[in-house]
């Protein structure tokens, strides 16, 4: 199969990735590689199977509705590249490029 | 008294409840022996042995005044830098969490420190667990101890190099698709993949959500059930943990496996790339099982073959969206001088993601992106499906799976860099047990006569049964007599 | 609107409302729920999206979102299902939101809403859970995101639980908008779910509005509108955009599917973007929770513990009570309301109509002037009954009365004190009244002849005089007394 370079830039948007040319041109190839295994299972008949998100038959999993403490306002901070009166400062924020 | 640093974690509880030995000369010891291997090795991100000499000191106080947390009280341990740790950086293996400091402790963490275990440091890992030689960590790859010229596998290289070294009794990794099992495989150890749901996986992380699982990497079969019985059990803060009581995995281990039904895979049968002296070392495996009263049944997983496709959708499906955190906003790495916050996002994406994690992480975006979804992520979920009901239909036969680890022994570092689905067919063996949840054991059965290297047993067991798995690897590993020989140690 | 021109088109809107439930934690941490307080001051590893944390669902918002549902006449799933949606925005920490897609846990309800229009049934397409984001700040330029140079984000909304009502278009103007709104407010605020404060954006509202001619196969082109900060705001935003696309098509212009912002001041939508190519938010079903499946004995029991609707009660308020319907509709308001008014009229003696109508015209005069919500009064439904009780037996006049409650509305106190401290209360002292009743007897000659003369019949008609004078506040006993022994 062939990923053309539409489709590469379309999904490096989505994925947020600020890739090279080089790089868009390398995934080209190795997309189009790892998903050519995949089509193995493209060829398979399954119209009457279930998918499997969790390999654990759980369900209602649910806490009490308990307030705990959070972090210190430092403690959440602390990690941030940049702040402002408490508040973690990012750049302009613009619509999807 | 032997050499501290090739003595198991139960033997040296062992030793310290005999009074032949403190806490303190123990972590004293793995210390030195860290320090002397890992110029050679790689395989620290972040020592701590000073906390770890002060922290066996404090056991030491503690069972002098009869107040031991756990017989392992002061032992120490190392944890892949997947596992978020208060007490150390956490980073994943990837420069984009550089320097990053969780205000909280991973559920095995914790679990660990209450049984008063002592923290040498952080290990080595491909970037996000990404990887099946360590040479995608974001800060250079770990050797193997066996050949510093061949990689240790992946992704928890850091802590089966360390493990193999005698660099540390016992060490947590963690398996999404075979990166306890695989690398434990290539260093000549003990590697387990717990059945999903039974290792919290609060504070590890995410790779894959639904594949991954944290689990023990050691020398020895008793080791590994003990350390899994320390962090085993349900942990609230997992939506997905089995609430269950764990049995007891460590005292029933000796009980032998007369008339257990062992499956070996008709399709695995010379598969395609599988080392002559792995299929050499394997086979006699089977036979040594038989010897010990197995009994050997061939049985079919057809759907197994489509593992690897099926796992290379859902991992990068998962992962696109797990590692979509990482945006320079709250935390870690933030590319500089970008003017908006597209433009920000996106260079301190490209910038602190290596290449195979963005390979992944475009891969799993396709998969999901509008349009493809049905034809990749929706079948790959499908075929998880099939290789479930392969697997339920074997165990209607047989007790325990058997298979090679990895279809090969380590090898050398750049060999498979320049092709990633070479790369990925080295977890074909290892994948399929991620995708249906079991649990699953890769245990040394020597070392392969074409290379000397070291060659793992893969034995797959149903969800939930960990004892027969244990049992059967322990019978196994005694009457091989490997771990405890001198050719059981690298040479380095 | 109705003149013909405009009747030549037909106006589709489907209102998208987010409510963000009063649990007391959030959705999939401990944090607690709140507005007040420092920024980042009520965040944890979960809600900031840091590596290695995991959600757990809060089993009361679930029932919160059940308790919505079944109020919306909704099917619930048997099984229903979390997933991702995924895009990058910095207010939200993992980059995903937590929501559901194919496996809501309500859906195919209806809600009924009444107007000038009539009354119709408004179908709900689906009620789902979801997690709410963190707040941005907008730094530099006029404040708004478009012109900001940076922006400043705060995360202790992050996480709150969200639940979303998606109603069919099935809204057919401006003025069923508000209605829908003003219905879908009433019951949640009866639900005790969410305190539904639109300015505060604990409820939240986007339309889609689109106009075609009548008749027309298609819908119009699909504008979406935000930024609606109240019922009021609703109504003018959706009534100046049925206006906008209707002169538009009037005069041969094409419409674009957009999204417009509404600006309060201007009571306009200007457009905020154009949406040329369709999000791609890669749906999947979440791995980090497992399926919820509700024991229909569960369903049964939040169903019939569901409170009365307040559709039910204001029914209810014009039969049982005989209320004009400007009562009702004030009475009904709001919840704290309704029962206030029930409670002061259970206490009440007489016609619990007397009672609604010092609640709707004077108590509510003094709460406007207050500019405070009755909750927040001093006075007790008990105290204005008793008010009211004075009234009744001619302790007080009505225009004594509203002297009197104003006093109350003030301190607090019982009509009785009230009516003391300003003397309002009957003079039973002798001394006090022998004035008056010699000026009857002057006055009433032939009377306290007939009284002198032994008819003590009509002794009553004297007392009825001295009453009279004293503007009722005469104790009648005393009164009888006095004008026997001044004429015995
Ligand atoms: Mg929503
Ligand atoms: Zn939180």
């Amino acid at each position: 199969m062939t990923i053309d370079r539409a489709a590469v830039d379309h999904i490096a948007r989505l994925a947020r990735l600020d890739l090279s040319d080089a790089e868009r041109t390398r995934m080209r190839t190795e997309l189009a590689q790892i998903l050519g295994h995949a089509e193995r299972i493209q060829s398979l008949d399954l119209d009457e199977v279930e998918p499997t998100s969790h390999s654990i038959p759980l369900s209602n999993v649910m806490r009490d509705d308990e307030a705990r403490p959070s972090l210190p306002q430092e403690e959440a901070l602390r990690n941030a590249p940049d702040t402002e009166d408490g508040r973690i400062k990012v750049p302009r924020i613009i619509e999807d490029a | 008294m032997p050499d501290l640093h090739w003595t198991g974690a139960r033997e040296l509880a062992r030793m310290i409840e005999g009074g032949d030995v403190t806490a303190e000369e123990i972590a004293a010891a793995f210390v030195a022996r860290s320090e002397a291997v890992e110029p050679s090795l790689h395989a620290y991100l972040h020592p701590t042995f000073d906390e770890a000499i002060d922290d066996a000191r404090a056991a030491d106080r503690r069972r002098a005044a009869g107040e031991a947390r756990s017989a392992f009280d002061g032992v120490p341990v190392a944890y892949k830098d997947i596992f978020c740790t208060r007490a150390a950086p956490t980073t994943s293996g990837s420069k984009i969490l550089d320097g990053f400091r969780p205000p909280y402790d991973a559920t095995v963490v914790a679990r660990c420190g209450a049984a008063g275990l002592a923290m040498l440091g952080k290990l080595n890992m491909d970037e996000f667990a990404m990887g099946s030689s360590t040479e995608n960590s974001g800060f250079g790859p770990t050797k193997n101890p066996w050949d510093l010229e061949r990689v240790p596998g992946g992704s928890s290289g850091g802590s089966t190099a360390l493990v193999a070294a005698g660099g540390t009794p016992w060490a947590w990794g963690t398996d999404t698709g075979g990166s306890v099992r695989q690398p434990a495989s290539l260093c000549g150890l003990v590697g387990v993949k717990p059945t999903y749901g039974m290792v919290s996986r609060y504070g590890i992380v995410a790779f894959a959500s639904s594949l991954d699982q944290a689990g023990p990497v050691t020398r020895k079969v008793e080791d590994a059930a003990a350390l899994l019985q320390l962090a085993a059990g349900h942990d609230p803060y997992d939506s997905t943990s089995i609430p269950r009581d764990v049995p007891d995995l460590v005292s029933g281990i000796d009980g032998g496996i007369d008339g257990m039904r062992v499956g070996i895979v008709r399709e695995f049968q010379g598969a395609e790339g599988t080392q002559p002296g792995v299929a050499q070392r394997v086979e006699e495996a089977y036979a040594r099982l038989e010897k010990l009263g197995a009994r050997l049944e061939e049985i079919s997983l057809p759907s197994f073959e489509h593992g690897i496709s099926a796992y290379y959708l859902v991992a990068p499906a998962e992962a696109s969206s797990n590692l979509a955190r990482y945006d320079g906003v709250r935390y870690g790495f933030r590319a500089s001088g970008a003017p908006d916050i597209v433009s920000m996002m996106s260079r301190t994406r490209d910038e602190g993601f290596g290449d195979e994690v963005k390979r992944r992480v475009m891969l799993g975006t396709y998969a999901l992106a509008a349009g493809y979804y049905d034809a990749y992520y929706g079948k790959a979920q499908k075929v998880r499906t099939l290789i479930t009901r392969d697997l339920e239909r074997a165990y209607e036969q047989v007790d325990l799976i058997v298979s090679p680890t990895s279809p090969t022994t380590a090898f050398r570092l750049g060999e498979r860099t320049s092709d990633p689905l070479a790369m990925y067919l080295s977890d074909i063996f290892t994948v399929p047990v991620n995708m249906a949840g079991n649990a699953a054991i890769s245990v040394p059965c020597g070392t392969s006569p074409d290379d000397g290297l070291p060659v793992g047993l893969q034995i797959i067991a149903r969800s939930l049964d960990e004892q027969t798995m244990f049992r059967a690897a322990y019978a196994f590993e005694q009457d091989l007599g490997w771990i405890d020989s001198a050719e059981g140690r690298p040479s380095l | 609107m109705s003149t013909t021109v405009e009747d030549r088109y037909k106006t589709t809107i489907g209102l998208e409302t987010h409510v963000e439930l009063s649990t007391s934690s959030k959705m999939f941490c401990g944090c607690e729920v709140g507005f007040a307080g420092e920024p980042n001051t009520r965040t944890c590893p979960v809600c900031l999206g840091m590596p290695g944390s995991l959600p757990v669902a809060n089993a009361t918002a679930i029932e919160y979102t059940l308790r919505i549902a079944l109020a919306l006449n909704c099917t619930i799933a048997p099984r229903s299902l979390f997933h991702r949606k995924n895009y990058f925005y910095p207010d939200m920490p993992k980059n995903y939101q937590i929501s559901q897609y194919d496996y809501p846990v309500g859906s195919q309800g209806f809600l009924e809403i009444s107007g000038d229009f009539g009354t119709k049934r408004v179908g709900i397409n689906r009620v789902h859970l979801e997690e709410d984001t963190g707040k941005s700040i907008h730094v530099g330029g006029s404040g708004r995101i478009a012109d900001s140079d940076y922006s400043l984000e705060d995360f202790n909304r992050a996480g709150t639980p969200l639940v979303e009502i998606v109603s069919e278009p099935d809204i057919g103007s401006a003025e069923e908008a508000r209605a829908y709104v003003t219905e879908l407010r009433a019951l949640l605020e009866s639900l005790g779910v969410s305190d539904v404060r639109m300015e505060e954006g604990s409820m939240r509202v986007d339309a889609n509005v689109s106009v075609a001619l009548q008749g027309a196969e298609e819908f119009g082109a699909k504008v979406e509108v935000k930024n609606m900060n109240s019922i009021r705001s609703v109504g003018r935003a959706l009534e100046f955009e049925e206006k906008r696309q209707r002169d538009a098509l009037a005069n041969g212009e094409t419409l674009v599917q957009e999204t417009r912002h509404f600006d309060e001041k201007t009571s306009t939508t200007s457009s905020l973007r154009t949406k040329e190519f369709a999000f791609d938010y890669r749906y999947f079903p979440e791995p980090d929770l497992v399926p919820f499946q509700p024991d229909p004995e569960w369903v049964e029991s939040i169903r019939d513990a569901l409170p009365e609707t307040p559709a039910a009660r204001r029914e209810r308020f014009a039969t049982t009570y005989g209320l004009s319907d400007y009562d009702v509709g004030v009475l009904t308001s709001s919840v704290a309301t309704s029962d206030w008014f029930e409670a002061a009229a259970t206490v009440y003696a007489g016609e619990p109509k007397r009672v609604a109508n010092w609640i709707s015209a004077d108590l509510f005069g003094l709460l406007n002037e207050a500019g405070i919500e009755l909750a927040q009064a001093k006075i007790t439904p008990a105290q204005l009954a008793g008010l009211v009780q004075l009234v009744d037996d001619g302790t007080i006049s009505g225009k004594q009365a509203k002297t009197v409650l104003a006093q109350m509305f003030a301190s607090g106190s019982d009509a009785q004190d009230v009516v003391a401290d300003l003397g309002l209360q009957q003079v039973s002292d002798e001394s006090a009244l022998e004035a008056a009743v010699d000026e009857v007897i002057a006055e009433n000659e032939d009377a306290a002849a007939k009284v002198r003369a032994g008819q003590l019949n009509t002794i009553g008609f004297l007392v009825g005089q001295v009453m009279k004078k004293t503007k009722g506040r005469a104790n009648p006993g005393i009164v009888n007394d006095l004008l026997k022994r001044k004429l015995g």
